[in-house]
């Protein structure tokens, strides 16, 4: 299921945000977004989520098109997104919180105990609310609520952002999983090692256009990519 | 009447108000906790159920409690369905803004209680209570139905709370509640939610119109003394918290009906204002509710 998006342009009132963006997500692959603060990738998966209304230009889900339909139409298409800060219901409980990941597939009992081996220690969480999570746990809630929707695509906003490195690790193994799984994965993420080590290819976004898409192998000897474009 | 009978006649009265008050105010929080509204319109679904009441109790031959029952069901209903109708219209063009809503729904409070003395008139009409039973203590009778109403209204909360932590739709309304936003990436469909949660909300408020008309008559003005408490018992409560209005409203019940009989009404409305005007110098949260 691969997700193409042309030439789309968005943004808030007056402010244009994306300028023609194009891009490409392949199934079993990740597909990472780089760029500096204000660059436009937090408001190019809301677009693609339609939480941004796209102004112009395609998003199609395997030729079939995203633009245009409702947000909470998009999730029943099999786009999953884990925004950035989390964003958790924090008065409910894990488990409800998870309930309304699984709200669009009907919470199917094997989809939830798969996304619960993948994150064991939420098992052990079922009935404390989220807010009440240290943060690392947070942001496995907040993965394993995209995962209970059984996603094609995923959508990563800055998923290891305030992470202590055991963490970091317990995600990053977690997308590695979903790779394998046939998921295609778009990873907005500022830490070049984490990119290095997950991604496939990488897009550089500035000023809301991507300026260099490359695949991943042609980047670990080139560092003055991620200079330019993200100033590490 | 000795004291000791006369306190405990003034707190069965009370608790009559707080059973009425905590189903309208419920409907009242419920709204703006979830669609961050709040509902200037609500105390006339209140008198809209009330009045629906001796509508259906008019026309429905046979004995007073076969028309009660059919109004317990179809006041309601109407007045959600009025009321879902009027958030399409005028509540989602408005996208909810939290200060247009506010004039919206000052606009729809006029518009519900012109048309009603229109078609309706400015008589007030007594409904019959569906049965005449009464209790009889040692010190005093008193009406089994107003002990019905304590009863029925604690039923209905309890089914609202059972809704609200034990269903999808709940779960979907609290979801929506803490973040439209996210709530919008998972698939839940928020326009349809807002539109069910004031259907809701309304649907309680005429339902507290339809048990107390047996009481109080059906009057195209009654809606304004409910709107002033909801909006006390909201306020100490916590705009938002369920559990926080049931408590106000059993507060503020309780001491408007022992107020009232031991003083003055007029005394209770002061006092509860006094109060409100404490919570919102010392915990404008409310008692029950989160800090912003």
């Amino acid at each position: 299921m691969a997700l193409e998006v042309v030439s789309l342009s968005s943004g808030y009132g007056p402010i244009t945000v994306l300028h023609g963006v194009s891009f490409r997500a392949e199934p079993g692959r990740v597909s990472c977004i780089m760029g500096r603060n204000g660059a436009g990738k937090s408001t190019l998966l809301k677009c693609l989520m339609g939480l941004v209304p796209a102004r112009s230009g395609t998003i199609t889900l395997n030729g079939v098109a995203l633009h245009g339909l409702p947000a909470h139409e998009v999730p029943r298409r099999g786009i999953a997104y884990v925004p950035q800060g989390r964003r958790l219901f924090g008065p409910l409980t894990v488990a409800e919180n998870l309930a309304i990941g699984g709200l669009v597939t009907g919470n199917r009992p094997e989809t939830l105990h798969r996304v619960l081996t993948l994150f064991p220690r939420l098992r052990e969480r079922l009935t404390q609310t989220a807010a009440t999570l240290s943060g690392g746990e947070q942001q496995m809630l907040a993965i394993a609520r995209a995962l209970c929707l059984d996603p094609r695509v995923l959508l990563l906003d800055e998923p290891t952002e305030g992470l202590q490195p055991s963490m970091i690790a317990l995600i990053q193994e977690a997308i590695v999983v979903l790779k394998a799984r046939g998921v295609a994965v778009v990873l907005v993420e500022q830490r070049v090692d984490a990119v290095l080590k997950l991604a496939d290819r990488v897009a550089f976004m500035v000023s809301g256009r991507i300026v260099e898409d490359r695949d991943v192998s042609g980047l670990r000897a080139d560092a003055d990519a991620f200079r330019t474009y993200v100033g590490v | 009447m000795a004291f000791g009978p006369f306190l405990l006649l003034a707190l069965m009265e009370g608790l009559v108000t707080a059973a009425v008050l905590a189903l309208a105010a419920a409907g009242l929080s419920l709204v703006f906790g979830v669609m961050r509204v709040v509902n200037v319109a609500h105390g006339e679904f209140y008198m809209l159920g009330a009045i629906l009441a001796w509508v259906v109790a008019s026309v429905v031959p046979g004995p007073p409690a076969v028309g009660f029952v059919a109004a317990l069901v179809i006041a309601p209903v109407l007045v959600g369905a009025l009321a879902a109708a009027a958030d399409g219209l005028i509540l989602k063009r408005l996208h909810y803004d939290p200060e247009a809503t506010i004039v919206a729904t000052i606009g729809l409070l006029y518009m519900i209680q012109q048309a009603t003395l229109s078609l309706y008139g400015p008589n007030a009409n007594p409904v019959p209570a569906p049965f005449e039973w009464r209790i009889q203590l040692p010190w005093f009778g008193y009406s089994g139905y107003k002990l019905f109403v304590v009863l029925a209204a604690g039923v209905v909360l309890l089914a609202l709370w059972i809704f609200m932590r034990r269903t999808k739709a709940g779960l979907i309304m609290r979801a929506t509640q803490v973040d439209r936003t996210t709530a919008r990436s998972f698939g839940i469909n928020v326009d349809l939610v807002y539109m069910g949660t004031f259907a809701l909300g309304a649907g309680l408020a005429a339902l507290a119109g339809v048990l107390i008309v047996p009481i109080q008559q059906a009057q195209y003005l009654m809606g304004g003394d409910p709107l002033l408490l909801s909006f006390i018992v909201v306020i100490i409560g916590g705009l938002g918290s369920l559990r926080g209005t049931l408590i106000a409203a059993l507060v503020i019940g309780l001491s408007d009906g022992t107020i009232s009989m031991f003083f003055t009404p007029t005394l209770a409305k002061i006092i509860a204002t006094l109060l409100v005007a404490m919570v919102l110098v010392f915990r404008p949260q409310g008692l029950f509710g989160a800090r912003a």
